[in-house]
């Protein structure tokens, strides 16, 4: 792993007071804290902001086409960062969590198709179902080590989906469940500039707007105690063991709050791309979600979203070209586990950091002024 | 429910659980001496099937030609299996099993498209050996000779691989790669050797089953993925890295999914799931399996 691991490890201590030599080294590439203390231009400027306003204005200034792929990238990346609650803030490696997502898109899509329930309530029950079917799952799942957790969640996820195949009455079996309605969103018509939007566009927004709302409670989640003691567990459970945390009930409430999450992904993509469907929740999508998080660096927060983008682009990208995406996903995953373990942003990162000791190297003092 | 009906149910079972008990030896014994889980052992069994109808086009239709290319198709893969291990898999050993696991899944992607690539979408199919073409009557049931065949074929290669496992030297020196690594390495032992060989064995006991399904089973892409999900519960239900678990976990599965049928129609796939959770909650070792 060598010098992307030791950069990335180097500026998880940077803030910090200087950890002792047996500190183990986190297990993944895993920066929790990588604010700078220094303050320079760009460090100023609030890019999760930015981001999220360019993001918004995708309807007005993109194609339809355009739109679609920026929905795509704003769901995957909620559930991705929900995944990664688990893998980069926790330490736990699970191969099921499309379960979560599946239960949130199919009670979601039932309550809102068979049950005429409005929205604003049905999205906040797909959450919580998720979220509950995530402690029932969770609750057996995190009593057991590495391997058998993968396993077991590979088993609810396969659960979940053998009942959504199967349960034509109300999942609607191999048809899945199509034409779930749009959320009435003529309020919107409300909003200066938004009235000729069409509803999927309007739909596109309020989604951004229930994403970024949700990635900050997430953030907000990982950088709070209780996120410090998920990391903790992550880099040592023994230790937060010794220390009197609870570690099977922090890893639990870490499944339980990314089962949520990832439910209200999955409640959003139902509606997004007008149906829910048992391929939704097989065991392979999990599979690709976490190449999403890796992708884009399961040591950061941001890497996720990183990853979703990276991921929806390239697919649609190559698809011009060639049908033979699986091919070079696979070829993209092996050079990330062979070359970039960090992924894009740990990359990116080290690419930074090699600069900065080029450029100090070169005018022969720190150029920066160090907190 | 006729006792002839019954029979052939258990029939059907039996024949579903030697098929998986094939792949899914395979898969237990690597993750016995690796600790891996290798999603790419459902791959290895779709390209053994690939191989042998290939094989079965180049030399013509005829008498032996089966048996020829069931075991070109099987080595073929073992010398896949080996080169992966040789290349790739090696520099993983002691990284995070997250890595390992989506290694694995990378040769899924790429050898799933792969086949796609060299074999078409079209599904091919391959005909039942003519030594084998007939069928005999069983408790009024007929039962074609070939899945007489496969379950016949299931218990001779756990005896022949059990054998080797525990009356050769070879298989004392895997037992003991199983149990410490680091140890038999300091013994002088060519440990390295040892893996490749397990996964080379692994990948030809893969790519055999792949070929022997080709009769029954036409070959379409995508098998590779559902078959591994089969091979994964019984290997769960058995305890991994146990091989007599393995057998006896590929034949309750194919029980529970014949019979589940009759119970609940449409939610046999749930009750095998369903058994994995549970084998994995109170014993995630398996029935037969030790703990770790």
């Amino acid at each position: 792993m060598g010098p992307v691991r030791a950069a990335a490890v180097s500026t998880a201590t940077a803030p910090l007071p200087r950890r002792g030599a047996a500190e183990p080294a986190p297990r993944l590439a895993v920066v929790s804290a990588a604010v700078p203390l220094r303050r320079p231009l760009t460090s100023r400027i609030p890019w999760t902001l930015v981001v999220f306003l360019v993001m918004a204005t995708v309807p007005w200034v993109g194609s339809r086409y355009d739109t679609f792929l920026a929905g795509q990238i704003v769901i995957d990346a909620l559930f991705a960062v929900s995944l990664n609650l688990l893998l980069g803030t926790t330490g736990l490696v699970s191969f099921g969590h499309v379960a979560y997502f599946g239960v949130g898109a199919y009670v979601c899509g039932i309550l809102m198709k068979t049950y005429d329930w409005p929205f604003s309530l049905a999205f906040p029950a797909a959450g919580l179902g998720a979220a509950l079917f995530a402690l029932i799952s969770g609750f057996f799942c995190v009593r057991l080590m590495k391997l058998y957790f993968a396993m077991l969640t590979l088993a609810f996820s396969q659960i979940v989906w053998a009942v959504a195949y199967k349960w034509n009455d109300v999942t609607g079996g191999d048809q899945g469940l199509p034409e779930i309605p749009y959320p009435n969103l003529d309020w919107m018509s409300a909003i200066p500039g938004c009235a000729d939007l069409s509803v999927g566009a309007r739909f596109y927004l309020l989604s951004l707007a229930l994403v970024a709302v949700s990635l900050a409670i997430v953030h907000r989640i990982v950088r709070s105690p209780f996120g410090r003691v998920l990391t903790t567990i992550r880099d040592n459970p023994e230790r937060a063991a010794f220390l009197g945390v609870n570690v099977r009930l922090y890893q639990l409430a870490a499944f339980v709050i990314a089962g949520g999450f990832a439910g209200l992904a999955g409640a959003l993509y139902g509606i997004f791309s007008r149906g829910v469907f048992a391929d939704y929740v097989f065991w392979s999508k999990s599979a690709e979600i976490l190449i999403m998080t890796i992708l884009g660096g399961a040591g950061y927060f941001w890497g996720p979203p990183v990853g979703a983008a990276a991921l929806v682009w390239l697919n649609q990208a190559v698809t011009d070209y060639t049908q033979y995406w699986s091919f070079v996903l696979g070829a993209i995953l092996l050079v990330l586990l062979f070359g970039f373990p960090g992924g894009i942003v740990g990359g990116l990162v080290l690419l930074w950091r090699r600069l900065r000791r080029f450029r100090r190297n070169r005018t022969g003092d720190d150029g920066q002024r160090h907190a | 429910m006729s006792p002839s009906f019954l029979f052939s149910q258990f029939m059907g079972g039996l024949t579903t659980a030697m098929f998986l008990f094939l792949i899914a030896s395979g898969l237990s014994l690597v993750f016995g001496v690796m600790r891996v889980i290798n999603f790419a052992h459902g791959s290895f069994y779709m390209i053994g099937a690939y191989l042998a109808w290939q094989v079965v086009q180049w030399l013509q239709p005829s008498g032996g030609v089966f048996w020829i290319a069931a075991l070109a198709a099987a080595l073929g893969v073992a010398l896949l299996g080996a080169l992966t291990e040789r290349v790739f898999f090696r520099s993983l050993y002691g990284r995070e099993e997250l890595y390992q696991l989506l290694f694995t899944y990378a040769l899924v992607l790429i050898l799933g498209d792969a086949a796609k690539f060299l074999w078409g979408t079209d599904q091919l199919s391959v005909s039942t050996p003519p030594a084998l073409a007939g069928g005999v009557t069983i408790f009024g049931t007929t039962q074609p000779l070939y899945t007489l065949f496969i379950i016949a074929i299931g218990p001779a290669i756990a005896f022949i691989l059990w054998l080797v496992l525990n009356r050769t030297g070879t298989g004392r020196m895997v037992r003991a790669a199983q149990m410490d690594r680091e140890m038999l390495d300091a013994l002088g032992a060519n440990v390295s050797l040892i893996y490749t060989g397990m996964f080379a064995l692994s990948a030809f006991l893969a790519g055999l089953s792949g070929a022997l399904v080709t009769p029954i089973q036409s070959i379409v892409p995508g098998m590779d993925v559902l078959i591994i999900v089969q091979a994964f519960i019984v290997v769960v239900i058995g305890g991994m890295g146990s091989l007599w678990g393995t057998f006896w976990g590929s034949v309750i599965y194919g029980q529970v999914l014949s019979f589940g049928i009759l119970i609940f129609p449409g939610f046999s796939l749930f009750s095998v799931f369903a058994l994995m959770a549970v084998i994995l909650i109170v014993r995630p070792w398996g029935l037969f399996g030790r703990p770790l």
